[in-house]
């Protein structure tokens, strides 16, 4: 299923390969300095910690939280660590000289780097978060190594297939580490107490979130396809991240938190299910394949089934057995790898049919490939023979269907002694084939050392079990028991079940090897007619993700305004009219009050009917006048109620804007046709209008009902002459009690002014002439003039009487718009004397500067200075009174002047 | 410094610059606005860093503008939420405006777009700090004509049709608001924030008073941008210049979701069930529409504007959960969100300046030839998706303990799946315009030569606030220790109803 993805990408990797430049090797041996340093570090730990005292290290990163850098070092943590930075070292050497040259070269020792670290940081953790923190890591410089041939569609699609997958089992396996710490009551993985945990009601919730990212990171069935996909990253990627160590995470987990979680069935159950089933699926398609890289990455999926398989039981022979065959599994895999590399390098291929007989030119390739290959098989006296054996003994401890596992893993086995066959015999021995490219011999000793060494180990290992079963596999299997446990390795067990097992394996494997055509060809017309892969599934899941992202959109976000409004208004309304009952708020105000006044319906009826002019007529005009109607009624009501001031501001801004408006849409080309909605769209804003006035009428009626707090009123009308020197209220409250507001609504003022200004100029201006009317130009210069100085008049007496810098700046934008009607712009600009937006601006800045006099002469900002000239306190005549609280207001009124007039005259000017 | 002081001039100091840099321009130094921008930009920040550490040594501030005491006044008050809106706002206002020394031309500049800009942090400022419900109302006008200047100054057709969509749908909100406030000033006789935590306990009107607050929910609830209210949001922001995309990335709907945060922890908080429950439910359909908006995508701006709404929704999840560790979530996600978004919309104009086009399909080439940028891009869009150890990792983690230390499974689940869409949302953008060759060959990336004023300008901002993602990331614990205290003040707003209505310094 692979196979497509590699005849696409290896010709990239060579064309990159062509660009070799010098330099490069030096790379790959400083990079392997640190590994070495790490590796030589853990090896000094490794007496104190096989004694069964681990190392421990910790300090506070997030105590909110409970979150530490804790690591420690026991013989679990140390196995692993060993295996990263020893085959790191291997690997950074090797990968020198295999991209030697690459463009991307600093950036792929880099990624390489920062994954050995992250992954050291990994297994070292004690803290679940912490150990996330890495898990995470590993999981993006494995995305970007996988597609570090980026410009390769199908690398891209397979990094980001590893990212999704591995990614996602991380968000799950989060969820599952901070449920077991809020069990547990700490996120220290040593601290857990597995009491806790197996006894809450949430531990099948946990296992499933565990597993999840355990199972996606280690690539088990059903997420196994992404791991062959992720052979799409360099070679020497494939070797260190794909098959020694990232894709053991989750076996790391799996075996960290078997003390812990382990010996519940389902934990149990599930672990062998899905390893059994990974082992064979692994095997069965490592033998379909021809490419060899990918044959070796199928062989992983096999090896890492066989892991988790034994991981389920904890019987120390299953956990020994694990152990043990981690390690030999990581010894030949990389060499293979590398070897594999190597063999692409050199002869120009990976596929299996175009490589033979190339032994007699890379003869010490060879040798490694063949030592690894009886390692992988399970030939004695290889360490893989010792592997094998416990594996299948650790297979029949196993509490779950041993039988059934232990056949299980023959079968595999058996996959894996044809498979070591095709890649240790099929490529160098027999006739080489012309296909193959020219001259291919041993590469440079940098590349071939690693596999050698590694290859040497697995026999060595072999042939000394005690090197490895003391130090290294007791205290691991001890770690993940939680138990003392003692582990003794030897090639020769006697005559036992596993050994006929193993005597089975060798045959079935053989007869795999010589009738591999006929096998390859059954299983792939097997695969062929499976109805689902997890990778079919995948595309599938991802296909079905897109449409439905787009189908929501569509729905969501059609790019109908009218939609938009009718949603967001209607979702608002619905849910308080919702509440409204729901909280069983409706309530009436008693009889009587408010008191329903003819001139109050008439007023309310006459802004309804021009509210339904303006959305049933066709005329522009007509539905400026109409809204001209809202407006004045609105500004009537406001009378009734008292406040003058504010209906004078409504009266003059309505007529200002009805003004505007018009100006602006004499200028709009004529509608030809009025857009006529369809009946269901009229009818679906007719009921949210209906529904939203009711609403907030009901609303309203219900608020009515309760008592009126007047303390804040009370206190405006009692404070206002004496405290704040002003007898007109409204006018006190803009300007003194609520300034702030003022303030901010003037700098909206200014800011319209200076937005609509901008969008005139900014569109399309059309040239102007004055008004030609001879009585208008004679009469308007005098009114003009009458106007500002009635202005500056309604502006002085504001604080006592009705005026003030709202309505005044409004007379005297109304002057100049007069002006400007009737004599041109020109001259309205003269007689204003400057900008009308820099007018507007300093009208802000003055009353900034007049709210800061207040904070400057040491009181709060706003407070009002007050200066009296001439009075007779004896008269109770305070005098004239000076004070900021005019200066502020005077800062109102240039900007309503500035702004109104920067409209004005953006409409009239010439462009 | 006083504390008047302190409260007024992150308000007054943009004001201020926005006159300065109005007129400065029109005297004629084209280069005038945008320095006046950049320093009064980075002055906010030291104010506010001043005010912060104000609030953090003695509680919360208060002021009472013109004199007047609270409830009749206007209280200006920062409590440590308050405070580090302001620094925030301050920050990334100091670093759009130096992006956009060389983002905004020279004619958006002559039309007053300095002065706008500064008239917009000047409201949303405003709104942090104001402890008034008609003052916040105030400052979401100025917030909204400033914003709707932006989006449309200088503009072509898209930018106008942007430009009315942002306005008619947020000026649906304006008017609720401005009714709810009308109804529930009503109800109490009063505007002032803390006097209504007070004297709501003594209305007997519970029913009321919820449905008063589902009012506000809604006006909020379309100005944070939430479930199915967000329609204005990627009609819009898509269309001006990045860096008003950018500053409307980082602010805007942080706005909204404050302004939720502080009602419904100071003054709706009678009937928990009801209007929180509304809100997680909310929440959960805001970052599931949101992040499949972002996946139906194909183009770098639309998709980040998608995934505003759904990382607002996890900020609302944690208000919406309403215990100290999901508050806590919601204060820390505000701050990390702002700093993320704002950079990754200066990124993606970098990107576009470099390739041409913000639509994924017609660029590329990225990763081989400006590998800065790439690291650029990786810090907020990692951090984005939660990837540690970047900031967004923490605010996810918080959120998501939040969620299953009470059990809320439901939204604890989709908190996580989302984090995994916003992954491969987030992946296109590399994949497409990183990882894959520029359409049009390599010679296409980078054609046009920047030079090196406008570079500095343009990635200075970007590396800034990538550090700060990184520190956070790296250091999180001074953050968590701001946002914890400040959910122990949310959760017992005493210490500030106190400050407010007692009139103590």
């Amino acid at each position: 299923m692979g196979n497509g993805t590699l005849e696409t990408a290896a010709p990239t990797e060579a064309r990159s390969r062509n660009r070799f430049r010098d330099g490069g090797r030096w790379m790959g041996f400083a990079s392997a300095v640190p590994p070495a340093l790490v590796a030589a570090w853990l090896l000094s730990l490794l007496p104190r910690v096989s004694e069964g005292r681990p190392v421990l290290w910790a300090v506070d990163w997030a105590p909110t939280l409970g979150v530490s850098l804790a690591f420690r070092i026991d013989g679990l943590a140390l196995l692993f660590g060993l295996l990263v930075s020893g085959i790191g070292v291997v690997i950074m050497l090797y990968a020198g000289s295999y991209l030697k040259g690459h463009v991307h070269l600093g950036r792929f020792f880099l990624y390489m780097t920062a994954f050995m670290f992250s992954m050291l940081g990994l297994v070292l953790a004690d803290d679940a978060v912490a150990l996330f923190v890495f898990w995470e890591l590993t999981t993006v410089t494995s995305f970007l190594l996988i597609g570090f041939t980026h410009t390769d569609p199908k690398s891209r699609r397979n990094a980001l297939q590893a990212l999704l997958l591995t990614g996602g089992g991380g968000l799950a396996l989060l969820a599952g580490l901070l449920l077991m710490g809020l069990e547990s009551g700490t996120l220290r993985l040593s601290a857990m107490d597995p009491v806790l945990i197996q006894g809450s009601a949430l531990l099948p919730g946990i296992i499933v979130l565990v597993l999840l990212g355990c199972f996606t990171k280690s690539a088990q069935f059903p997420f196994h396809f992404w791991l062959p996909n992720a052979m799409s990253a360099p070679t020497p990627v494939s070797a260190y991240l794909h098959s020694a160590t990232m894709v053991k995470a989750g076996i790391y987990l799996l075996a960290r938190l078997s003390p812990t979680l382990g010996g519940d069935p389902l934990w149990v159950w599930s672990l062998t299910v899905a390893g059994a089933l990974t082992a064979v699926i692994g095997a069965a398609w490592a033998l379909r394949q021809t490419d060899l890289k990918q044959m070796l990455a199928w062989t992983t999926v096999m090896a890492l089934g066989a892991l988790t398989l034994l991981l389920a039981g904890s019987a120390p022979i299953s956990l020994a057995a694990a152990m043990t065959f981690l390690v030999v599994h990581a010894l030949y895999k990389a060499t293979l790898f590398m070897v594999v590399g190597i063999l692409d390098h050199e002869a120009g291929t990976r596929e299996r049919d175009k490589l033979a007989g190339l032994a007699r030119a890379m003869p010490l390739t060879a040798a490694a490939a063949v030592l690894a290959a009886f390692s992988m098989g399970g030939f004695p006296p290889f360490l893989g023979f010792i592997g094998k054996e416990l594996k299948y003994e650790g297979a029949l401890a196993l509490v779950a269907a041993p039988g059934v596992a232990a056949f299980g893993l023959v079968l595999a086995s058996a996959g894996m002694v044809a498979v070591a066959g095709m890649i240790a015999i099929d490529p160098f021995f027999g006739r080489q084939r012309k296909s193959v490219s020219a001259r291919p011999h041993d590469p440079p000793k940098s590349m071939l050392a690693g596999p050698l060494l590694l290859a040497g180990l697995g026999l060595a290992f072999g042939l000394a079990p005690g090197v490895i079963s003391g130090p290294l596999v007791q205290p691991a299997v001890t770690s993940v028991l939680g138990g003392p446990a003692t582990v003794k390795l030897a090639l020769w067990h006697g005559i036992n079940l596993p050994l006929v097992l193993s005597i089975a394996t060798f045959t079935l494997g053989v007869l795999f090897y010589i009738f591999r055509t006929p096998v390859v060809a059954g299983l792939n017309a097997f695969v062929g007619r499976l109805p689902m892969t997890g990778e079919r599934a995948y595309d599938g899941w991802l296909a079905g993700l897109k449409a439905l992202a787009a189908w929501q959109t569509r729905i969501l976000q059609g790019g109908h305004l009218r939609v938009y409004m009718a949603t967001t208004l209607g979702a608002v309304v619905a849910l308080t009219l919702f509440t409204l009952f729901w909280a069983d708020a409706l309530a009436l105000p008693a009889a009587g009050s408010p008191s329903l006044s003819i001139l109050g319906v008439t007023v309310a009826v006459t802004a309804a009917a021009g509210a339904a002019i303006v959305v049933t007529t066709r005329s522009r005009l007509a539905a400026i006048g109409a809204l001209g109607i809202v407006g004045t009624a609105v500004a009537v009501l406001f009378l009734m109620h008292g406040a003058v001031d504010v209906a004078t501001t409504q009266f003059l801004v309505e007529t200002l804007v009805v003004v505007l408006l018009a100006a602006a849409l004499v200028r709009l080309p004529r509608l030809t046709q009025t857009p006529r909605r369809n009946r269901r769209a009229r009818l679906r804003d007719g009921i949210l209008s209906v529904g939203a006035g009711l609403t907030v009428t009901l609303v309203m009626l219900a608020v009515l009902a309760e008592p009126f707090d007047r303390r804040v009123t009370d206190f405006f009308e009692a404070a206002a002459w004496p405290e704040a020197f002003g007898r007109n209220i409204v006018n006190v409250i803009l300007v003194d009690f609520r300034a702030l507001d003022t303030f901010g609504e003037i700098a909206v003022v200014a800011v319209a002014g200076m937005g609509a200004y901008a969008l005139l100029k900014g569109g399309m201006a059309v040239p102007k002439q004055p008004i030609e009317s001879l009585i208008l130009r004679t009469a308007t210069r005098g009114l003009a003039a009458l106007l500002a100085v009635f202005a500056v008049f309604m502006l002085l007496r504001g604080h006592n009487d009705p005026g003030g810098g709202f309505i005044a700046g409004l007379i005297a934008a109304t002057g100049f718009t007069l002006l400007a009607l009737a004599h041109g712009v020109g001259l309205a600009r003269q007689a204003l004397g400057g900008a009308p937006r820099i007018v507007a601006l300093s009208g802000l800045g003055i009353a900034l500067l007049s709210g800061l006099a207040g904070a400057l002469a040491g009181g709060a900002p706003f407070e009002g200075l007050w200066l009296f000239l001439g009075g007779d306190p004896a008269a109770g005549d305070k005098g004239i009174p000076l004070s900021t609280v005019l200066v502020f207001d005077i800062g109102v009124f240039l900007v309503v002047v500035g702004s109104v007039l920067a409209i004005v005259f953006g409409l009239e000017e010439e462009a | 410094m006083s504390a008047a002081w302190l409260l007024f001039l992150p308000i007054a100091l943009p004001f201020a610059g926005a006159v300065l840099a109005f007129i400065a321009g029109r005297a004629g130094d084209r280069r005038a606005p945008q320095w006046v921008n950049v320093g009064t930009t980075a002055l906010m920040t030291l104010v506010s860093l001043l005010l912060l550490s104000a609030v953090w040594r003695d509680g919360p501030q208060a002021i009472q503008m013109g004199g007047w005491a609270a409830p009749f006044g206007i209280t200006l008050v920062a409590d440590i939420l308050g405070a580090v809106m302001v620094v925030i706002t301050a920050l990334s206002g100091l670093a759009v405006a130096v992006y956009a020394m060389a983002d905004i031309d020279e004619g958006r500049a002559k039309l007053g777009w300095h002065a706008l800009y500064l008239v917009l942090l000047a409201g949303v400022t405003g709104a942090f700090l104001t402890g008034d419900l008609f003052n916040l109302y105030v400052w979401f006008e100025v917030m909204l004509i400033a914003s709707f200047c932006l989006l449309v100054l200088g503009g072509d057709k898209a930018q106008l049709d942007g430009g009315l969509r942002y306005v008619a749908l947020n000026l649906v909100a304006t008017v609720m608001f401005l009714m709810a406030i009308g109804l529930l000033y009503g109800l109490t006789g009063t505007l002032n924030m803390a006097d209504l935590h007070v004297t709501l306990k003594t209305v007997d009107a519970p029913g009321l008073v919820t449905t008063i607050a589902v009012l506000f929910l809604g006006a909020f609830g379309i100005k944070s941008a939430v479930f199915p209210l967000f329609f204005w949001l990627p009609a819009s922001y898509h269309v001006p210049p990045v860096a008003v995309s950018a500053i409307f990335a980082a602010l805007l709907t942080k706005v909204g979701v404050y302004a939720l945060i502080r009602l419904f922890t100071l003054v709706f908080t009678a009937d928990v069930d009801y209007t929180h429950g509304i809100l997680l439910v909310i929440a959960g359909a805001t970052m599931v529409t949101g992040v499949l908006g972002a996946a139906a995508q194909n183009q770098v701006r639309k998709i980040l504007s998608f995934h505003i709404i759904s990382q607002i929704g996890y900020m609302v999840m944690g208000l919406a959960l309403y215990t100290p560790l999901a508050l806590l979530g919601a204060v820390f996600y505000l701050v990390h969100h702002i700093i993320v978004k704002a950079n990754l919309f200066l990124v993606g104009g970098v990107a576009k300046r470099i390739t041409g086009s913000f639509e994924l399909d017609r660029i590329g080439g990225l990763y081989k030839a400006k590998p800065w940028l790439a690291v650029l891009f990786l810090i907020p869009a990692l951090s984005l998706a939660g990837i540690p150890p970047l900031s967004g990792f923490w605010a996810k983690l918080v959120l998501i303990e939040a969620s299953l230390e009470v059990e809320a499974w439901v939204i604890a689940g989709v908190a996580l799946v989302v984090g995994l869409l916003t992954v491969f949302s987030m992946s296109k953008i590399w994949l497409e315009a990183f990882w894959k060759p520029h359409p049009d060959g390599d010679a296409a990336v980078g054609a046009v030569a920047l030079t090196r004023g406008e570079t500095v300008a343009l990635v200075a901002p970007i590396v800034l606030l990538a550090s700060i993602t990184v520190i956070i990331g790296l250091a999180p614990q001074p953050f968590l220790d701001l946002a914890a205290r400040s959910a122990q003040e949310l959760l017992a707003p005493e210490a500030y109803v106190r400050v407010v209505l007692g009139g103590l310094p």
